[in-house]
């Protein structure tokens, strides 16, 4: 609950004059103007499972919202349909990767990290099986309320040895994860944007191609220095341009992949002095992307200036996609808003 | 690829002796630890020694064989007696016996795959084993392996749900290769199973499930293996489970009379007095 919630409760609401967007469970982010890919997750695994017959695929009824109906109605023979049980879709897919498989298991980001926790541990992690766990629903990218906001997943999940964590932006990194992750030996768990998803990082760096692995400036600036993850790598990159215009220059680097972190890089462009170093992650600012890097940096001498854009320490508000992120600070506005109150 | 027998198919040695030597090796181990899971391993032991000396296929040299019938313990804390059994079966040498429990020792307390040849699976958390069999089963009807997958669980893992959603999941995909190994003995951590969740007549609730369901007594050596065959011959397109009662610590009466035995404790004295009472009861 929140403290605006435990007040509303007891007070009868008015239908509003102008009607926002519901609180619907998907909320596109195709919103922003960009161009966008249908189910880019969905295509490339069944590009990839065509030249490779170890590759299956699992989901707790969510194939559906998770784009692994595409892979499902292409290759029906090669998917397992588990049902609403978390638990034995992570256990099923560890033994079926102990018999020379390279399972993907869908869910959503909430299920993955809260409900099945102890089965990718044990199981998946510490066996070091070639598991990919790739879930939609990351952080607040639904306006549907806590049981559905993967708010701290990341932080869940960058405790677990062995285990490979993947945040990524648009449409270009979804794609060209899936058969990096798959080539991957080991276990990963993978945050996912689903359905129409916007494509971004090309427009900027016409060569960029997904690393794992490795931080990648997208963007280069003088005075602020936003090393951001998943979707905030889109929003640093559009309030980079409305800074602009107040002169303003800022750099873009992208951290896709948050375990292992980049060290080098992060360290190498941080310590390039003179400019204010913001964080920014769909996740809340404890345990994730700000905090490694933050850890990174100080342990190796390197003090900038040091900001963390995220989400609060709280459970958030059910309501509209857009208004969220504006209360939380996700938007566009609200990303060059912080920032210009740090410099 | 050659058909490997079964081991020891012209053994002349009896199931009864074997699961004498497994419960031996067991107290044993204990002694070395000065305590241990040991009434959870001799009630086991006839289960065990009907699986790996009536049931399963495996190669002692090659614990890894392609061809294997996979035995997962799911049931991390009976390492004590798996190891009996892997020594007895010749896949874990004899004279690592003394190393149970200590630093640097391939056999740990709790069963770990990583540590021990012969361990399917990392056990420790319990109600994991079923659902990764389910995995296996599955794995191996796609590689057209006709391979068995064999669960050990016991009466305590029924209460978890991810149990429960194995059970389902088993009969969703008809996973006939797959046969569950339910060690009854109605003890757990802090008492009796059966007083803590209501477990109802549980043959029945695996065979409504969609389960070939039998249960039997577990020291029964002839009933047990009665229903391995049972088990491996039942219909296709079903999963296969054999509720097993045992007595813990089966085969010592002293021990066999004390009240708490999930952790049943033995003074430094009485290990040689336990392996004594054995003695006196071995088979031909």
């Amino acid at each position: 609950m929140t403290l605006a919630s435990m007040a509303r409760k007891h007070e009868p609401r008015r239908v509003p004059e102008v009607k926002v967007a519901t609180t619907a469970m998907i909320a596109s982010l195709a919103a922003e103007g960009y161009d966008t890919v249908a189910a880019p997750f969905g295509h490339a695994l069944v590009d990839l499972a065509k030249s490779d017959e170890r590759i299956v695929g699992l989901s707790a009824d969510l194939a559906k919202y998770t784009d692994l109906h595409i892979f499902a109605n292409a290759m029906p023979d090669r998917f397992y349909q588990m049902g609403m049980a978390e638990q034995v879709l992570m256990s099923a897919a560890a033994g079926l990767a102990r018999e020379g498989f390279i399972p993907f298991a869908t869910t959503y980001a909430v299920f993955a990290s809260r409900r099945a926790y102890d089965f990718i541990a044990m199981a998946i992690a510490e066996e070091n099986l070639p598991v990919k766990i790739v879930c939609a629903l990351p952080g607040l990218t639904t306006g549907y309320g806590p049981s559905h906001q993967a708010t701290e997943d990341l932080a869940i999940f960058r405790g677990l040895p062995n285990m490979t964590l993947i945040d990524p932006c648009d449409a270009t990194d979804v794609a060209q994860m899936v058969p990096v992750i798959a080539a991957h030996p080991g276990p990963v768990y993978a945050r996912l944007l689903r359905g129409k998803v916007p494509s971004v990082l090309t427009r900027y760096k016409p060569d960029y191609q997904f690393q794992l692995g490795r931080a990648q400036m997208i963007r280069e600036g003088r005075d602020v220095l936003v090393v951001s993850t998943g979707i905030m790598t889109m929003r640093a990159l559009d309030a980079a341009e409305v800074l602009s215009k107040d002169g303003v220059d800022v750099a873009v680097l992208h951290v896709p992949t948050i375990k292992p972190l980049d060290r080098e890089t992060i360290i190498a462009e941080a310590a390039r002095g003179g400019r204010l170093v913001v964080t920014a992650e769909n996740h809340t600012v404890v345990g994730g992307l700000g905090e490694a890097v933050a850890g990174t940096l100080l342990q190796n001498g390197i003090t900038p200036a040091f900001r963390m854009i995220g989400l609060p320490d709280e459970f958030l508000e059910a309501g509209a996609l857009p208004t969220l992120h504006e209360i939380y600070g996700l938007s566009v506005g609200k990303v060059a808003d912080q920032i210009r109150g740090w410099l | 690829m050659t058909e490997l027998s079964r081991v020891p198919a012209a053994s002349n040695v009896s199931l009864a002796l074997r699961a004498w030597n497994i419960r031996r090796r067991a107290l044993l181990m204990g002694e070395v630890q000065g305590q241990g899971y040991i009434g959870q391993a001799l009630g086991v032991a006839d289960v065990l020694a009907a699986s790996y000396f009536h049931a399963l296929r495996y190669d002692p040299k090659n614990p890894e064989w392609e061809g294997r019938d996979r035995f997962l313990l799911s049931i991390g804390h009976y390492a004590i007696a798996l190891y009996a059994v892997l020594m007895e079966a010749g896949i874990l040498p004899e004279d690592e016996l003394e190393t149970y429990g200590m630093d640097d020792s391939r056999m740990p307390m709790s069963g770990m795959a990583s540590y021990t040849p012969g361990m399917e699976i990392t056990g420790g958390s319990l109600g994991h084993g079923l659902g990764i069999a389910v995995g296996m089963a599955m794995g191996l009807k796609r590689k057209g392996n006709p391979a068995f997958v064999y669960n050990l669980m016991s009466d305590g893992e029924l209460g978890e749900g991810s149990t429960w959603e194995a059970v389902m999941s088993a009969v969703q995909h008809r996973l006939d290769n797959l046969i569950c190994l339910v060690d009854f003995n109605d003890q757990q951590a802090d008492g009796k199973t059966t007083a803590a969740l209501a477990t109802g007549d549980e043959r029945a609730k695996w065979e409504a499930f969609g389960w070939h369901a039998q249960r039997v007594d577990g020291n029964d050596l002839s009933a047990v293996v009665a229903a391995f065959d049972a088990a491996r011959a039942a219909p296709a397109g079903k999963p296969r489970v054999i509720i097993f009662d045992t007595t813990m610590c089966k085969g010592v009466p002293f021990l066999e009379a004390r009240e708490i035995t999930h952790f049943v404790r033995v003074e430094a004295d009485e290990w040689s007095k336990a392996l004594t009472v054995l003695e006196e009861g071995k088979p031909a």
